[in-house]
């Protein structure tokens, strides 16, 4: 469990987030669902120690990540894998490589042959064990959210960070990456957050979401529960959608929308 | 420009700071070095070659008075080559090709979100990115000076010789007048501080970018920039202190 306990950021005199406090549950698709520049990915950056908070503290699992020893960060941290949102693979490694590379970083003790198995294991969970020659470069955008998903879990991490991991890709393939975490994080226990204005993200994995408006914590709860959530600003935020404004038409008007989405017709997703 | 200095300063010491296990760090200093010296051979040999050609060439130009003997431009050409042009014009060389290359590298890790990702691993990204090339440079850079000084002494000859300007007897005596064995120990020890200079400071610009594709490319010109003022502001010193 991850507990955010009153965190301010500010950049100058700008305030970013003011006073924010969560709780990211163990074992669950956690969510922080906000419109853009209401602090999501500092908040995620102060949690994963990229920036530092003004004020406010982070526990990982009952102990203190923010101000602590160095050594005992560095002990946190080798628990936390992260999806970054342009997915920050390493352009001079190969697929394989770039899953390898935490590996051979981090445990010094794994001989190269469970390196190698463990990596083929990580891309065959990822639907990518054909793409381990292949350079970054060479890589399609879903692809490479796979392979950062696969190189955050090879160490066998416990936190998995994910800043918007639906950027820049279709609704279909979103769909699928938004599977991928969940499937993930339910299969190995893990505590996932993932940062995101998705709202197809919201319903399709969300088991605790918290909606940040302006630098505050504004609502927080279930997936079930948001759509009824009393809170004007997340009401504007999840009904702005053009698309369900028309739908709302449609339906008031006495129309109907055929949603039946049938057989998939882009193949096995090896392109995804 | 003391905040930028602390700040660099703060820079270098996080390198020794967590520093990563030694061999990752040798392998990574020996991929460097391979980088930094087999891409920058060829460009440091033209320009050396054509350097000791053209210094030979005007030394003859200018020596009018018969009284001096055409000895002296052999002598000339080793000398400037040894104490200063090898050294220090390869290393401004270097600082266009190598320099640009280390902070437009670094930069596109940083807007890229790669250097984050290595400190989110728990990876001291300076000890891992920064510090190999640092060592990588100040192995490569004193054998590229040496090999710079060969061919410069080489084209030197070449340009005397065939141009008619004296014989090659006459170069060669020149070369070997009164050697002074320190000059290259001097020579050498410019070549290591200049490839510190060069790779830390653009180093230093490229770890420390931020936004863009135009950025790092401002971030390259600059590195370029103040390595080249910190090689000449360096020889000074040298010259001052060690001779």
């Amino acid at each position: 469990m991850i507990e955010v306990h009153n965190i301010h950021k500010s950049f100058g005199d700008a305030p970013i987030l003011k006073g924010v406090s969560c709780t990211f549950e163990t074992g669950k698709c956690n969510l922080v669902l906000g419109g853009s520049g209401t602090g999501k990915s500092v908040l995620l950056k102060c949690i994963v120690g990229l920036l530092k908070p003004d004020i406010g503290s982070i526990t990982f699992d009952g102990t203190i990540f923010t101000n602590n020893k160095v050594e005992i960060r560095q002990e946190i941290r080798r628990q936390i894998g992260m999806l970054f949102q342009a997915s920050a693979l390493f352009d001079s490694m190969n697929v394989f490589e770039n899953v390898e590379f935490p590996l051979r970083m981090l445990t010094p003790d794994m001989t190269k042959a469970e390196r190698r198995d463990r990596v083929e294991f990580c891309l065959k969970r990822v639907g990518l064990e054909a793409a381990g020659n292949k350079m970054p470069s060479e890589l399609s955008g879903g692809m490479k959210k796979r392979v950062g998903i696969a190189r955050a879990i090879a160490p066998n991490c416990t936190y998995l960070f994910c800043d918007e991991p639906n950027s820049g890709l279709d609704p279909l393939t979103s769909i699928k990456i938004d599977e991928l975490i969940y499937e993930i994080t339910h299969e190995y226990g893990i505590t996932t957050v993932i940062i995101t204005h998705d709202m197809n993200s919201v319903v399709e994995i969300g088991d605790h979401i918290v909606y940040l408006h302006k630098g505050q914590k504004l609502w927080d709860g279930t997936k079930d529960e948001i759509l009824n959530a009393q809170v004007p600003e997340l009401k504007e935020f999840i009904f702005s959608s053009s698309l369900v404004r028309a739908a709302k038409r449609v339906e008031m008007e006495g129309g109907t929308i055929d949603t039946r989405i049938g057989e998939p017709i882009h193949g096995d997703g090896d392109g995804i | 420009m003391v905040k930028v200095f602390g700040q660099f300063l703060l820079f270098l010491q996080s390198m020794f700071v967590r520093t990563e296990r030694l061999k990752i760090i040798w392998n990574r200093t020996i991929d460097e070095a391979v980088l930094i010296g087999i891409d920058s051979v060829l460009i440091v040999s033209i320009v050396s070659a054509f350097i000791g050609a053209v210094t030979c060439v005007q030394i003859a130009y200018n020596l009018i008075n018969p009284l001096i003997p055409k000895s002296t431009i052999g002598y000339m050409v080793r000398e400037m080559t040894i104490l200063e042009l090898a050294p220090t014009i390869t290393s401004i060389v270097l600082a266009g090709k190598v320099g640009s290359s280390i902070a437009g590298g670094l930069g596109t890790m940083r807007i890229t979100e790669q250097i984050d990702a290595l400190e989110v691993m728990g990876i001291n990204s300076s000890s891992y990115l920064v510090l190999p090339r640092i060592l990588g440079a100040i192995i490569t850079f004193p054998l590229l000076v040496i090999l710079a000084m060969v061919l410069s002494i080489l084209g030197g000859y070449l340009a005397g010789t065939l141009s008619g300007a004296m014989s090659a007897q006459e170069y060669v005596e020149g070369i070997r007048d009164t050697f002074i064995p320190y000059n290259i120990v001097f020579a050498l020890i410019k070549s290591v501080v200049f490839a510190f200079l060069v790779s830390a400071i653009s180093a230093y610009r490229g770890f420390f970018t931020e936004g863009g594709a135009l950025e790092v490319g401002a971030s390259s010109t600059t590195a370029v920039t103040h390595s080249i003022i910190a090689i000449l502001i360096g020889d000074f010193v040298l010259a001052y202190t060690l001779l």
